[in-house]
């Protein structure tokens, strides 16, 4: 059985996620001179979802409604593979980060069914670009983690985020660094942040998202926003535990530490939302094999 | 032994009797059907007794004709490849006569003599213990699934297809007719047992045997550039065919790969980083050509290609352990490529019997005239959906525990002390990344535009569920992509036998190698069922809540368009587009546009065409050059037969000659 313990970063995960979309949402708003939404927004938004009736296309069949709820169900999984700050994941085994990008990928197979069942011409846009950014990013994610494996010599999640400490940087600085680039980027992708997709943009055709996820409406929408929430949590734990290498052995220190890294990163996000315009959609695959690229250079520079 | 020589007999029998009775073709058909159900049934005992009594069968008899002896055997490599040949040919054969009515009685009686001498001739190409016998039946299954592709022969798409086979077929045969010539005059014998003794010592010859192998077993396997032959093939032959060619008859070209490195012992490195080169191009050419098709059949199998790619990445592993003295590499490399046999095997004949009952409802495996078949047939769309996800490595079926273990051995690799196994890892973690994600948005096409949505055409808005035997092969198959997901631990364990005897390791060695995955996929279990039980629980809560708050249906967005109507759905080429778009430099994807014109405009098309590279650019050059030269030849040819007479009696008298200088020297 693992700790008890073990269980405290899903169940953070779970709570703390749709903060950090309102931590983003109010850092944009700062920057642009608004006062912006409340820092509870994404909370109230799942939840205004979750009271209302549904509304579906008339072509859709049964799997328009699995498609959320597997979404759902592969995100809360994947977290339990997902080790916090010194605590370790619920369940790790060698190969646990094969099983996390299989879920993630299912997730969004799910997803991207649901949207396709629609029949809508937007919805079949979103999901064709959808899968076109996953089938780069996957193998992106693949080989910023095989890096990782590299650098540690650990085969599961929580025993490669347990070896990076402090000194882990000391002797690999540019490998990680370039690791963490890489997450960076995919977090920005995969999360349908700027610069490779527009979450608040208005015009249908240049969203990718957003706009597969066009048709659907109460609880499932609430469904899809949460779990979008603990993606970005997902991802974005990722490169938290890479930059804030912490093991002190006080939970609450280290958790603290863990924490405040993902707060630094959301603002990070909302920042760089603020600065920069999205790439047209055929410079996005060029930027996630560039951020690819530089984790193999990391892992280059580990064999010579 | 006498199980499978019973089965082939029933085979032969079968087929026999459908071919005679072509003037009644619904008995013919009848016992056609019998004969492949009971034989293959049978044949599947044979090859499960054999894999768990753990003992092998030999049989060995006198041969009438000169050279070679008829010798078989059943060990545990030959059982395990027979399990895919005869199970699938059981389903089949069930299928297979719902499937082929309406087709004209007499073609269809004599196509199961075709099927049912496929059958024999896999299952004998696997059990043969002697160059020639071996090479005997290797023709007649070539020639057997030649027939079957040439079935629709009124067409002339299906006879070009059956022609592109049949020469791709022979190409390969000629690799394996010097492999196995050279193997029985070295050795002495064309019997199987004298060549590792030939082998033993000798890297030069060993090396050449490999390439030969490699080539040779890689065009019936589909490995690019050989595999121009899959999509011509595939979608000519009736689709129940399809399944059995692309199921189990491109992994016999697997097994004689696999059967000739256990001849040898120690492969060098460079075969591991060959088979994973291989594999590699395979797998992501093959995936990304099956993108740009809009004919399912064809699409699939340029999917077969991409798996034998993935086949071939672990066997490579598996090579690169050997070589690098990595036990733990070695086994889990070989488990992976083995287990994915079995698994291709399953999904991919569940995927073209699949489309063979798409074809047979809605008269088309065009994907731009499909759509919304799901609500039509529910039963082949459920199956379909899971095949899908089976074939793009979703956790938690079939596909995902070979998967899971080709990227286990990629990441063992990639922390290895050796440098070229972590860079040989590396690649291998990259390539299997592109495959599958490639692989999702090709079957999220798929399943999408055939499936989902409305129908794009007037017959696929017509469209049946199909008749219960089909639905019921369709059925079994889905429900075994599941069982090995599920049973995945016990499934791997089981692999023991076939890695020890293809390795050469021992036993206990292959179950402590074996032992870290299969604990890693008892805990991915875990995983999966938090998965279930919070989709069922968000699933039940969000019914019960709009039970209260209410659901109503409307129609979709259309940017305020108000009544979209299926045609301005996504298609199958716009799904694909970006993709297609972005890998230009492989595809090569003709298209043409007449582009909408003016304030009014009138009309506007948009075609494309996806011709395989390889076969314009690299084989069609090579049979112009060769055909212009062969040309020159025809001075000998006038066709009189006493011209021909003295051919026969020069060639007579320069061969005494010949032998006469020989022997006096």
């Amino acid at each position: 059985m693992p700790e008890l313990n073990a269980f405290l970063s899903p169940l953070c995960a779970l709570v703390v996620a749709p903060l950090v979309l309102g931590i983003i949402n109010r850092t944009k708003a700062f920057v642009a001179g608004r006062r912006g939404p409340p820092l509870l927004q994404p909370y109230r938004d799942v939840a205004k979802g979750l009271r209302r009736g549904a509304v579906y296309g008339e072509a859709t069949s049964a799997l328009v409604r699995l498609g959320p709820v597997v979404n759902l169900g592969a995100l809360v999984a994947g977290l339990l593979l997902l080790p916090f700050a010194s605590v370790p994941a619920v369940i790790a085994f060698p190969g646990d980060v094969i099983v996390l990008v299989g879920l993630l990928a299912l997730g969004r197979f799910a997803t991207v069914l649901a949207a396709l069942d629609t029949g809508s011409s937007f919805e079949g846009m979103g999901a064709s670009r959808e899968v076109h950014y996953a089938a780069m990013a996957e193998p992106a994610l693949l080989l910023a983690l095989a890096t990782l494996t590299r650098v540690t010599g650990a085969s599961s999640l929580t025993a490669i985020y347990g070896g990076i400490g402090v000194s882990t940087w000391g002797h690999a600085l540019p490998t990680l660094a370039l690791v963490a680039m890489t997450f960076l980027v995919l977090e920005l992708v995969e999360n349908s942040r700027i610069p490779a997709d527009d979450p608040t943009t208005h015009l249908e055709l240049t969203m990718i998202h957003e706009v597969m996820v066009l048709d659907h409406t109460g609880p499932d929408l609430a469904l899809i926003q949460y779990g979008a929430a603990l993606k970005l949590w997902l991802l974005g734990m990722l490169f938290v535990g890479l930059v804030v290498p912490l093991h002190g052995g006080n939970l609450w220190l280290d958790g603290g530490a863990a924490l405040l890294g993902m707060a630094g990163l959301a603002l990070v996000i909302g920042v760089v939302e603020s600065a920069m315009a999205r790439y047209r959609l055929v410079h996005v695959p060029q930027f996630i094999v560039g951020a690819a690229t530089l984790s193999a250079v990391g892992f280059i520079v580990l064999l010579v | 032994m006498t199980f499978l020589l019973v089965s082939l007999a029933l085979l032969w029998l079968g087929g026999a009797v459908a071919a005679g009775l072509r003037s009644r073709p619904e008995s013919g058909q009848l016992a056609g059907q019998a004969g492949a159900v009971a034989g293959s049934a049978l044949g599947l005992f044979a090859a499960i007794g054999v894999l768990i009594g753990g003992k092998a069968e030999t049989l060995s008899a006198s041969w009438p004709m000169p050279g070679g002896g008829l010798h078989i055997e059943i060990d545990t490599l030959s059982a395990f490849f027979l399990l895919p040949v005869f199970g699938l040919s059981l389903l089949t054969g069930i299928y297979g006569r719902s499937y082929l009515e309406g087709r004209e009685g007499a073609a269809a009686a004599g196509s199961w003599f075709h099927l049912n001498m496929l059958t024999a001739a896999m299952a004998l190409v696997i059990v043969a213990r002697d160059g020639l016998l071996f090479l005997v039946v290797w023709e007649i299954m070539a020639l057997s699934s030649f027939f079957l592709v040439i079935f629709d022969d009124r067409r002339e798409s299906v006879r070009y297809a059956a022609w592109i086979y049949l020469a791709a077929t022979h190409l390969g045969t000629a690799f394996l007719l010097v492999l196995f010539v050279l193997l029985g005059t070295l050795s002495g014998s064309s019997d199987f047992s004298g060549y590792p003794a030939v082998l033993q010592g000798d890297p030069t010859l060993s090396s050449a045997i490999f390439v030969l192998a490699l080539i040779g077993f890689g065009s019936k396997a589909g490995i690019v550039p050989a595999h121009v032959w899959l999509p011509e093939a595939h979608p000519a032959a009736p689709s129940h065919a399809s399944a059995l060619m692309s199921g189990a008859m491109i992994k016999v070209g697997i097994y004689g790969l696999v059967r000739i490195l256990t001849f040898m012992s120690g492969p060098p490195a460079w075969w591991g980083w060959a088979l994973i080169a291989a594999g590699a191009s395979s797998g992501v050419l093959g995936v990304l050509y099956a993108l740009a098709q809009h004919d399912l059949k064809r699409l699939l199998a340029y999917h077969s290609v991409e798996n034998i790619g993935i086949i071939l990445i672990g066997i490579g592993i598996g090579v690169l352990g050997l070589a690098y003295g990595m036990t733990a590499l070695a086994v889990i490399g070989f488990a992976a490529g083995l287990l994915h046999v079995i698994n291709h095997s399953i999904f991919k004949g569940l995927l073209f019997l699949d489309a063979g009952a798409v074809q047979h409802a809605a008269h088309s495996v065009e994907l731009e005239e499909l759509g919304g078949l799901l609500k039509r047939m529910p039963w082949t769309g459920a199956s379909f959906l899971i095949g899908a996800a089976a074939i793009v490595g979703l956790p938690p079926l079939n596909g995902f525990v070979s998967e899971f273990l080709v990227f286990y051995a990629g990441y063992l690799g990639v922390v290895a002390p050796n440098p070229s196994m972590a860079a040989a890892g590396l690649m291998v973690i990259v390539s299997m990344g592109l495959i599958s994600g490639l692989a999702a948005a090709c079957f999220a096409k798929a399943f999408g535009v055939v499936f989902l949505g409305s129908a794009r055409g007037r017959e696929a808005a017509e469209a049946h569920e199909v008749a219960q035997p089909m639905l019921f092969s369709m059925a079994v198959l889905a429900l075994l992509c599941i069982a090995i997901g599920i049973a995945a631990p016990l499934v791997v364990q089981s692999l023991a036998g076939v890695v020890a005897a293809t390795t050469g390791l021992a036993p206990v060695r292959v179950h402590a190698a074996l032992a870290p995955p299969t604990g890693s996929l008892t805990a991915a279990l875990a995983v999966f069922a938090v998965l279930a039980a919070v989709a069922v629980v968000a699933w039940v809560a969000r019914d019960r809540r709009l039970a209260v708050s209410g659901v109503r249906r409307a129609p979709v967005w259309g940017c305020g368009f108000r009544r979209p109507t299926p045609r301005m759905q996504y298609t199958a080429s716009s799904f694909a587009q970006p993709l297609v778009t972005q890998f230009r430099l492989f595809i090569r994807n003709r298209e043409a546009l007449v582009p909408p014109t003016g304030y009014f405009p009138a009309s506007a098309s948009y075609a494309s065409d996806s011709g395989d590279p390889f076969l314009g650019l690299l084989f069609a050059p090579t049979f112009r050059w060769f055909t212009r030269v062969v040309r020159r030849m025809n001075v000998v040819q006038h066709g009189h037969i006493h011209v021909y007479v003295l051919y026969v009696a020069a060639t007579l008298i320069a061969l005494l000659v010949w032998g006469k200088v020989w022997g006096s020297l």
